[in-house]
């Protein structure tokens, strides 16, 4: 392993905006697009995602040596279906309103492949504590897109955020913004933008090295 | 509800990857050829039929009579990968021009939220074995329908000037849109 690793604060920081899960890696993209047609269901969401990927990671990062590795992918599996299992039943039991409006999308964190892909990825084969670290970064990247989604979403398309009536009477709220195709136009929107901040030869409204400190990354 | 219902409402008005959002990274990452389209909404649809007969058999006959229904999620995500893995044996052993036209599609659909979707869609409306089977029939062929529809158009995108960073996910995203505006028409049909 000639290759040197990075420092710990880049492993936290680089899902949040570099290797961003969803705008950089489209992984996710389910989810992501089925549940911000509010900004509380987007947040309820990803934090169910955050909480999931923490657990899973910290524990395939614990167990990581005894697993053989014929059988990982379904050890995963088992893993994260069991966690999404908890976090179901947590959200059926505390919260019914948003467990009835995320509905399918519950159960179905277990198939997001942004956790499979980071187990796959990282926590195989790193150590709890960056394991931790990498699973926080990305599950917050994760959040705040959809979070970010929920808000554009909703405030054109019901002039509310978190129900709360924003915009003045006279708009026109865009009825379409809440419907599907109201999701993947502002998602690649999204992407394009993402993409566009990303191009050294067009940084437009952020030197990227103010989010990372950008020196050791290119190696 | 009839079974000619079920298709229609599962294949073209809730479209499952345009309407419900599920299967969007495969419509994303294997959209970019018509044929490769094809091979993966066949494999898909073939996986979904079987996926709906072996869940409903193990959800009426294991769980709910053992009051297990807690693991849903844990032994549909298993029969799934499993499905997938005897699938792809299956497969190589039968016809070995059409695992290699499959190729790496086929592993990828475990993955697959459209199939996990299914599964729990079909459960949580009580569907019967014969109605599982038209609405797992339907929602793969409606999956193929997308899918093909998506790669047509990106094939003639090559040579549209697209704005460079909107290229790739960004525009696919965008006529996604344009085309879950399109699918929002046959909203009437049921």
């Amino acid at each position: 392993m000639a290759k040197k690793q990075n420092s710990l604060s880049i492993e936290f920081i680089k899902g949040l905006w570099r290797d961003n899960p969803v705008l950089i890696q489209l992984l996710g993209l389910c989810p992501t697009l089925a549940v911000t047609n509010s900004v509380i269901n987007g947040v309820a969401m990803g934090m169910a995602t955050l909480f999931v990927l923490l657990c899973s990671s910290i524990l395939i990062s614990v167990i990581r040596g005894i697993i053989p590795s014929q059988v990982r992918i379904a050890s995963y599996i088992v893993v994260i279906a069991t966690f999404v299992t908890v976090v179901d039943k947590f959200l059926a039991a505390f919260t019914p309103d948003i467990s009835k409006a995320l509905g399918a999308f519950i159960p179905l964190i277990v198939v997001n492949c942004l956790i499979l892909g980071r187990q796959e990825a990282f926590a195989s084969k790193n150590n709890t504590g960056r394991a931790i670290l990498d699973a926080l970064g990305m599950g917050l990247g994760f959040t705040w897109v959809l979070v970010l989604l929920g808000v554009v979403r909703e405030l054109l398309g019901e002039g509310t955020l978190l129900g709360i009536s924003i915009l003045p009477e006279v708009f026109n709220t865009w009825l379409i913004m809440i419907l599907p195709p109201g999701a993947f136009l502002t998602l690649g929107i999204f992407i394009g933008v993402a993409n566009w901040n990303h191009d050294p030869a067009a940084r437009c409204f952020s030197d990227p090295g103010y989010f990372y400190r950008g020196s050791q990354l290119d190696e | 509800m009839s079974l000619l219902t079920i298709f229609i409402s599962a294949a073209i008005v809730n479209n499952f990857v345009l309407q419900q959002f599920l299967g969007i990274c495969p419509f994303v990452g294997v959209s970019k050829k018509v044929d490769s389209a094809i091979s993966m909404g066949l494999a898909v649809t073939f996986v979904m039929v079987i996926t709906a007969a072996v869940t409903f058999l193990i959800n009426q006959f294991i769980l709910v009579p053992f009051g297990l229904s807690i693991l849903q999620t844990v032994s549909f995500i298993l029969v799934i990968a499993s499905l997938v893995q005897l699938v792809e044996m299956f497969i190589k052993k039968v016809s070995k021009p059409l695992y290699s036209a499959l190729g790496i599609y086929l592993p990828l659909i475990t993955t697959n939220c459209a199939i996990m979707g299914l599964a729990l869609n079909a459960r949580t409306k009580e569907y019967l074995f014969l109605e599982g089977i038209v609405y797992a029939l339907a929602a793969g062929i409606g999956f193929t329908l997308a899918l093909v529809i998506m790669a047509g158009i990106r094939e003639e995108l090559e040579l549209c000037p697209v704005p460079k960073h909107f290229r790739g996910a960004g525009i696919t995203m965008i006529i996604a849109g344009s085309l879950a505006m399109a699918f929002m028409g046959f909203a009437g049909l049921i």
